[in-house]
Parts: C-alpha cells; structure tokens; sequence
C-alpha cells in the first residue's frame, strides 16, 4: 500500500497530469481576466485549491476543477518525494538536480510571497510630507485618540471585522463599537436617489447623506469605496451613530471624559519611523506626442531615529530599497486648474522573500545550462567520432530499459538526456 | 556540366550580393530634383528624428499597404513577363504631396479592401481596389460622418466589424494625407516664399497697430486686419501640419524642441523674423511649384549648410542612416532570398544531388548575413537591443529561426535545416512586414519599457525562445508530412529528426525559462511584483510548462518520436497564443498591440497545426514511409531511397 502511495507521489505520470492541468488552468485562468478582471480571477483560478462553478443564480459552489495552489501543492510534493526516491550525487545527474532543486525554491518562494507580501500606495502632493502609506484595497475603522499634543494613539479595526455587522467590543478599545451596516462599495447623495437609503446617522457629517449601495468593482482601474454606519458605545450607553465613509477624507471627532477622538473609515494605513516628502514630480512626454517618456518624483527622506535627511530621486525602473520596503514610481498625477497640486503615487511592497525569485532562478538556469551543454557536447562528440561503431551501446541501453518495464517497476525515468541520446544507433554517413 | 554545378553556390551568392549592392545606389529623378538630398532631410515625428524619407515611406505603408505610388497597374502576368509598372518612389509622391498638392491628389493613394465602401465609392475605381484623393473628395462627408458614428458606437477596437474597421482606416488615412499635404506650407499657395515675404513685411507695422490699438490710440486698422489675416492662416496650418520640420534655434538646450511650421510662423510675430529653415523650406516649395530644379536644389543645399552651420550634425547622420536603411531594405531583400533557399532544400529532396544543398546553404547564409546586417543596423539607428516592439520581435524570431536552422544543418546534412530555416526566415519576415502597416517601425518606448538592460536580456532570451518552439514544431511538421506522405522518412532521417526536436526543446526550454524568470524579475523591478498573472507572463509560463511536459512525458516513456513530434507542434500553437494571442485580449500591463486581422490569421494558422497533428496521430500502418520498412528501425533499410546527400 505505501510503495503504491509512493510510487503514486514519485511517478512521472502525475507530473505529466499535473502539468497538463496546469495548461488547461493557466489558459482558462487568463481568457477568464478579460470578464472579471486581474484580481478576481486571480483568487478564483491561481490563488485557490479548487476553481468553483456557480450554476445560475444558486448559489451553489460546486468545487470543479483544481486551483493553483492544489496543483501547484501536488507537482512540489512530486517533485521533492520524486528527488528523494531517486537522488544520487552523480556528474551526470547534476544539472536535472539543480534545476528540480531551483524550481522548489521558486515554487515555495512564490507562496511566501502570496502569504507575506504587503502592497500599498504612498501617495504624495507637491510639498507634502506623509509617514504612512495606504493599502490599496484593506479598509480599517480608525478611532484616533488626540488627547496627547505630540503623538496620536491609533486604535485600528480591520475590514474584516467590520463585514459581520456585529458589536466589536475588545478589551484594548476605549469604547464598543457596533457596525450596523456595512457597504463593500457605495456611494454618497445629498438628495435621496432611485435604490438609496435614507440618513440614518445622529452625529457627524451624515446626517443629511443618503447612501447609494453599488456592486462590487473588479478591474484593475477601479476601486471599491466602502462606507458603514457604526455606533459607539462608551461605559455609560450610546455616543451616537455615524456614517463613516472612504469616500471622504474629513475626520469626525466626538469628546468623551475630556478626551476628544476622531473617527474614520480609511484605506488601511502602514505607519513608518521615517517620513517621505515630495519635491517634484516630473511627467514628460516624447515632443509632439502623447507618449510618456518618463515619470519620476523627487523625494525627501526623513527619519527622526537614524538622523537620515537627504533626497533621492524615484523613477520607472529605478525603484528605492530603504528600510525593508521597496518604493516604485507607480502613477502621476497632472495639477488641475482647480488648485489641486501635482501629486505622485509610489507603490509600496514589503516582501520577505523577494529574493527567492532571483536566487531560485540562478540556480535553474545554471542546471538548464549544464544539462544542455552536457547533452550538446556529447552529442558533437559522438558525431565526431561517428565512425566509431556504438550501435552495441545503444543496443544493450534498449535491453536494460525494456527489462525494466517487463519487470513492472515504474516507468523508465531519468538519466534523460545522455541515456535517450545512448539509445538512438549513431547514423553513419554514407560516403 | 559538372563543374558548373559546382560552381552554382558561388555564381548565386555573387549574383543576390549584387542585387543587394545595387540597392544603396541613391535615386534619382529625371526631371533633376536631387530627390535623395531632400529625402535625406532630418525631421521629428512621433517623437524621433527620422529622415523624410521615412515619412514618405510609413505614410505610404500605413495608407496603401505598399512603398511604391504606382501610375499604371500591371496584372500579375504581365508581371511574369518582365512587364514593369510605372511608378513613383516614395520620396518623389512625398516631394508632390508638399509642394504641389494638387498632382497628388490625383495619384491612386489610398486602399480600400471591403467591397461595401468600395460599393460607396463608386466605379470610377476601374476594379481597382487604391483610389486617388480626388476620386474620393465627393465622398468625404459621408465617409467622415460614418467614421464619426463608428467611434462613438463602438469605441473599443474588438467590437468593430471588418468594415468598420476598414472605414476607419481610410478615414484616418484622409486625415494623414491632409496634414502631408499642409506640412510645408498652406495648401494651395503656389508662391510660398512671396506670401512669407510680405507676411514679414507687415510683422512690423501690425504689431505697431496692435500696441496702439491695446492703449486705445489711434492706429492703423489696414495693418492690423494683414497680420490678424496671416496669423488665422497659420494657426489653421499649425493645428494641421504633422511632421514637426523646423529645427530648434537653440539645439544646445533644447535639442528636442522641433516645432511645426505653422507653430514656427506664429512665433515669428515675437521677434519679426522668419525661421531659416522655415524660408529655406518657403524657397524649396516656390522654385517646385514653378518647375525649377536648380532653384530648388540650391536652396536645399542652403538649408543643409545652414544645419552644418548648426551643428546638427547627429540629427543630419541619422537622416543618411536611415535613408540609407530604407534603401538597403534589408529584410525584404532577405525574405527574397530565404524563398530561394526553401526552393532549393525542396529540390535537394526531389533528387539529392549535392550541389541543390550547397547552393541552398549558400543562399540561406547569405540571407542571413542580410538579415543580421538589418538587425544591426537597426540597433544602431535606434540605439536599442533587438527588439523593441512586436514588429521587431517578429524579425528576430525569424533570424533565430534561421541562425538554428544553419546549425542544425550544419550538424546533420539532409537539407532538414535548409528546408526549416527558409520556410521561418520568409514567414516571420512577412509577419513582421504585415506588423510594419501601422506606421514606424522604430517607435519611441514607454516610460516602463525605456531601459535597455531589461530589453537586451528578457525580452531577447524569451524571443529566442518563442523562435527555438517555432524550429521544434517546424522539424516535427516535416517529420510527419514526409512519414505519412512520402516515402523519404528512413529510419536515419527519421532519428536524426526526433534527436533534432528532442535537442531543440530543450534548449527553448531553457531560454523561455529563463527568459520567464526574466521577465518576472523585471516585473519586480518596475512595478513590485515578481509574478502578476498577466496575460503575457501567462503565456510564456504556457510555453515553459509545455516543454516541461514535453521533456518529461518522454523520460517516462509515455510518448516516443511520434508523439515527440505532435506535442512539438501543439507547441507552435501555445508560442503562437503566446507571443500574439495575449495581445488579442486587451487586458493586462502588456497588451500594447490589439491586431483585428491577425486574429483571424491565427485561428488559420492553429487549425493548419491540429490538422498536422490529427494526420501525425494516424496509426503507423497508414505512413507511407513506416509502410516499407521493417518496424525495427534497422540502419541502411532504405530501399530504394537515397536519403543522404552525394557530395561532390
């Protein structure tokens, strides 16, 4: 039973269906892009065990066929039980080590970096100096407590929480907070329009707004904009009800035993010990075109701890590394006639395992490489000494490996190259 | 008789080296314009300095399809027997287009292809599917009013039908033509030089009569009305003059800084003096509108002196490059001679005598020679790695095709190599041509894609990699039409293909890995994303994992050579979606070039490819070579087939 376990999880088979799957997924995966977008059908097919299968409007989900990950978790449990049936140190196997070897660290670098890696946006106007930047999609309930003059105590709640329209009550928070509603994507109307909900806030800017629930968005340039009514309650009862919104960069604040406390509903934030502030942001064009020759934005960096005060300058292609973060030039935007100033988007990523990638990809090429150059130079070799008769080797190699497939052992594997080039009887020229 | 055969290798490559020279020989113009002088002229469009040469060229490719302004047409057999249509060059339709407007307009220019706007046109088009500005002036409000309709409706390329999108085209294609023929000067002037004489004349007086007429004084409204005249005139030229032909004054700072003439006349009103480059231009067009070559040339002389005096001296090197470059033409001319090659390698299988193989290698090097010299030369001109855009990737798969193909032939002499790098250098070439039709070849890059390091080494591994898959599907397609249909695939044959394939995969396996990885750390370097799942890295991940699933099914014996062969060219067909199907989708960070016409030519080719495969999936009994020979594969059971070369 476990040599049949095994000889499952070591067969070449099962790499050939895994990868023929792969195809299938890979292909499907992408025409799939063009109708729900790059980040829906990215979780649907690749970062998911099963692709679902909706029928109609059910409601169902009926696992179908495998997801990247499923896939992607079978061909590394091959591949490593595949090397530890069958490793042994020799010359001619080295290159096929490397490269099986390098593809695990990629395949395992890449799911790190699918747990780990945190995306944001830093986004800056002319003159402007942020310490945070914004996650492009997580929201958070921030209650910001202002009591101390130099420094704001941020309490923090994800959107996680806040979509179960339940009473968050933790012992780290000052108040409760109950979410009555929650919008994944909505917008704001000062007059009540077709499918809104009337105002239902008590305090703060909402009162009068009346909130337009809209589906949720998936291409990639665009962006769902969540609102919620929330409650808070301190020891005492209620505070009030607000409608809190990422549609608006205005804080609400409310005063309570002396304290005063603003509150909003922000693209979750990411604070850093240093600063960031813009210069200049540059936006040219290739003369007489529309073409972008090139973006760029000049910043100051700042950090009070190490004492660090200087400019660098952040372009397409050239990104900053600094403090475990990656800073790249990300989109620009124009100044308006309306007094907005020129502003800069920097992406922000912090991946641990970034050099995974570059490590993993060293390794296979070098195996690729080696396992080519054995291969082309034994077969130059064997044309130069063509005369020679190696038939009988070739003969005896055949005789070995049909021996192996009657004796019913798993199918004939490696020793890929040097052995199937063995196999072929040499041609001779004819003179 | 022998020696001749002999000698025919040699007597080919002299003779094609020839035709190839001949080529850079400078045109010239009976009526004794120095055509190649002025087609040598530095101008700045979209973005490059390029001779107007080029400007002649891409507007005749993106408007007719073709270089050539053709003033008779010949039928195709005529053309068999050494009939020559009359034609124009392209720089000499330009030089009309500028200066006399009014011939031109009656040179069968623009293309139509769909019968239903040809239907709109009428017959005056005597079957002929190019129609002259003049044939079509009748029809310029229907055709505008139509084109109008199908942007609103129908903003997204994808949706558009073939006729729409044919509609388009020659609606764009007016478009371009009238800002060819307001380059230079208004048209319908005849004395340019005359009109910007007293246009210089009255700067003085009307800015005087402005200033008082500002300060409420009495001025004089005659001088005012002139230049308020002049000024409405050239602000019309300027919103429609297209290349920008007059050179900065102050290329020390602001060498880009080209401007249009319109732009160039308007701000002749700050200083009151004319641009001499814009009065060289004004003396080019007065002395052609009056038929006086010397005049002209003269004045075009001036011009160049007064660049040199300049110092533009990188600008005037780039307009001789590149003419140069258009002349030479150096991929068709390659394309040309790679036909020749497959002709000769399908010979060499017809009756194997030596001297058909040495004569085809000998075109299929020379034709690689050219085509290396095109790449190179373009490398120069653009100051980039190889390839840049979809048109250049396509030029190069084909040089790869072919570099491979020479190896390969090298290694083992059965005309294998001869056969598939001719039939990959003309394919791709032609590809590319059909890539060249939506203008310059040699376009300015994005802000991501301007750095050459990532140009010089993901986007150049992974195109030898696309051309490594096309050379494994092309050797697996000749190994199964030659099994089934003929009897030429002897065992040796046979091996020594499936050892070809075998060796090819791999290597495409290796440069589309890497090349993948690549570009994956590119993606990492621009944007922070090692992997995004974008369309294009989706299909080079496609072509990796197929090799792996290649190189693996055969480890584990679930196929042999045949099968070797089917999935090599299922092969084809996942680079194919690759390299251009992604582009079709529209979405993604890649999605640079939407081809309308090439999808059709896709599906097309992938059907041709399945049809191969299916005829390769036929039981063995059924191949006409496997039929004669013993299932044992002995060496030398040939028959009466003589697969190996005679030397000599």
């Amino acid at each position: 039973m476990i040599t049949k376990i095994a000889n499952f999880f070591t067969s070449l088979k099962l790499t050939v269906a895994c990868l023929s799957l792969a195809m299938v997924l890979v292909f499907v995966g992408t025409l799939a892009q063009v109708k729900l977008g790059l980040w829906v059908a990215q979780e649907e097919y690749f970062q998911s065990l099963f692709g679902y299968w909706s029928p109609g409007d059910t409601g169902l989900r009926i696992p179908g066929f495998p997801g990247g990950y499923l896939l992607g978790g079978i061909l590394l449990i091959n591949l490593i039980a595949a090397h530890c049936k069958r490793f042994e140190l020799s010359r001619k196997k080295i290159g096929i080590f490397l490269v099986h070897a390098g593809l695990i660290l990629l395949l395992l670098g890449q799911f790190f970096t699918e747990l780990f890696t945190v995306e944001s946006t830093l986004t800056l106007a002319t003159g402007e100096t942020r310490n945070y930047s914004e996650a492009t999609r997580a929201t958070e309930l921030a209650l910001i407590d202002k009591s101390d003059p130099q420094t704001d105590k941020v309490y923090s709640i994800p959107d996680s929480r806040l979509r179960n329209e339940t009473l968050i009550r933790d012992d780290s928070l000052p108040f409760q907070v109950q979410v009555k509603n929650y919008w994944p994507n909505a917008d704001l109307a000062r007059e009540p329009l077709q499918a809104s909900l009337p105002p239902q806030a008590t305090e703060g800017f909402g009162r009068n707004l009346h909130v337009v629930p809209l589906p949720k968005v998936s291409s990639m340039d665009e962006r769902n904009l969540p609102s919620a009514l929330v409650e808070i309650f301190g020891p005492d009862g209620s505070l009030g009800t607000w409608l809190v919104t990422t549609l608006s960069t205005q804080t609400q604040s409310f005063t309570h035993d002396g304290k005063t406390y603003a509150l909003a509903l922000r693209f979750k934030r990411y604070y850093t010990p240093y600063s960031f502030t813009l210069i200049e942001c540059r936006h040219d064009l290739y003369t007489g075109t529309s073409k972008p020759k090139n973006f760029s934005s000049l910043v100051r960096i700042r950090s009070p701890e190490t004492g660090e005060d200087r400019e660098v300058k952040i372009w397409m292609n050239h990104p900053l590394r600094y403090a475990g973060l990656t800073y790249y030039q990300y989109q620009m935007g124009q100044g308006g006639p309306d007094g907005i100033a020129p502003h800069t988007v920097l992406q922000v990523v912090r991946n641990p395992s970034w050099l995974a990638p570059y490590i993993a990809c060293t390794i296979v090429g070098l195996g690729l490489l080696v396992q080519f150059l054995m291969h082309f130079v034994n077969f130059t070799s064997r044309r130069r000494h063509g005369s020679r008769p190696s038939g009988r080797t070739g003969d005896k190699r055949k005789r070995q490996m049909a021996g192996r497939q009657d004796s019913r052992s798993p199918a004939p594997v490696a020793e890929p190259l040097t052995t199937l080039a063995k196999s072929v009887p040499t041609a001779r020229r004819s003179a | 008789m022998k020696n001749l055969k002999h000698r025919t290798p040699w007597i080919l490559v002299a003779l094609l080296t020839l035709w190839v020279v001949a080529s850079l020989r400078p045109p010239s113009n009976e009526s004794g314009y120095d055509i190649a002088e002025f087609g040598r002229l530095p101008v700045l469009l979209n973005g490059r300095v390029k001779p107007l040469d080029t400007v002649a060229r891409n507007s005749l490719l993106i408007m007719q399809g073709r270089q050539g302004v053709y003033l008779t047409e010949v039928k195709w057999y005529e053309r068999l027997l050494g009939k020559r249509p009359e034609k124009l060059k392209p720089i000499e339709w330009l030089l009309t287009v500028l200066f006399q407007p009014e011939e031109a307009d009656q040179l069968r220019t623009f293309r139509v292809e769909h019968p239903d706007i040809q239907g709109i046109l009428g017959g005056e088009s005597q079957g002929l599917v190019y129609y002259s500005f003049n044939q079509l002036t009748n029809h310029l409000p229907e055709i505008s009013s139509q084109a109008e309709q199908i942007r609103e409706n129908k903003p997204e390329a994808q949706t558009r039908t073939s006729r729409e999108t044919d509609l388009l085209h020659l609606f764009d294609s007016i478009i371009l033509y009238h800002r060819l023929k307001n380059t230079v000067k208004p048209e319908g002037t005849t004395d340019f030089a005359a009109e910007l004489a007293s246009y210089e004349s009255i700067i003085g007086p009307g800015l005087a009569a402005l200033h008082l007429s500002e300060s409420g004084e009495e001025h004089n409204a005659e001088d005012l009305q002139r230049m308020a005249a002049f000024f409405q005139r050239y602000s019309v030229l300027e919103g429609a003059a297209y290349p920008l032909i007059v050179p900065p004054l102050d290329p020390a700072h602001a060498r880009e800084d080209w401007k249009n003439i319109g732009t160039s006349l308007k701000e002749s009103l700050r200083n009151g003096e004319l641009h001499p480059a814009v009065r060289h231009y004004a003396a080019m067009a007065t002395a052609y509108a009056g038929d006086k070559p010397p005049d002209f040339n003269r004045a075009l002389t001036q011009y160049r002196d007064w660049l040199d005096e300049q110092e533009f001296f990188a600008e005037i090197k780039k307009g001789q490059d590149e003419f140069s470059y258009n002349l030479l033409a150096p991929f068709y001319r390659g394309m040309v001679i790679y036909i020749g090659a497959l002709l000769l390698g399908c010979a060499f299988w017809l009756n194997w005598s030596g001297w058909l193989r040495r004569s085809g290698l000998a075109l299929l090097i020379l034709g690689f020679v050219i085509h290396s010299i095109g790449l190179i030369f373009r490398m120069v001109l653009e100051g980039r790695p190889p390839v840049t855009n979809l048109y250049s990737s396509a030029v190069f798969v084909g040089w790869g095709i072919v570099l491979l193909g020479i190896l390969l032939e090298a290694l083992h002499k059965g005309g294998i190599g001869i056969v598939t790098a001719g039939i990959g250098g003309f394919v791709t070439l032609i590809v590319a041509h059909h890539l060249s039709l939506s203008g310059d070849t040699m376009e300015m890059l994005q802000a991501v894609l301007d750095t050459n390091i990532w140009l010089a080494t993901h986007v150049v591994i992974i195109t030898i990699g696309y051309a490594s898959m096309f050379l494994a599907g092309l050797l697996a397609i000749i190994y199964i039409l030659r099994g089934v249909l003929t009897r030429s695939l002897v065992p040796e044959t046979a091996k020594a293909l499936a050892k070809m394939v075998y060796g090819v995969i791999c290597f495409a396996t290796l440069f589309s890995f890497v090349g993948t990885i690549l570009g994956g750390i590119w993606a990492d370097q621009s944007w922070g994303r090692f992997w995004g799942w974008d369309p294009k890295e989706n299909g080079a991940l496609l072509i990796v994992i197929w090799c792996a699933l290649i190189l693996h099914a055969r480890w584990g014996g679930l196929i042999r050579d045949r099968g070797l062969m089917v999935l090599a060219i299922f092969g084809n067909i996942v680079t194919a979606w690759s390299w251009f199907g992604t582009n079709m989708l529209g979405v993604g960070l890649h999605s640079y070039g939407f081809m309308n016409k090439a999808f059709v030519w896709l599906m097309i080719f992938n059907v041709s490819q399945l049809l191969i495969m299916g005829l390769g999936l036929l039981p063995k009994h059924l191949w006409l070579s496997f039929r004669q020979h013993s299932p044992e594969h002995t060496p030398g059971s040939g028959g009466g087939v003589q697969p190996s070369p005679q030397e000599g």
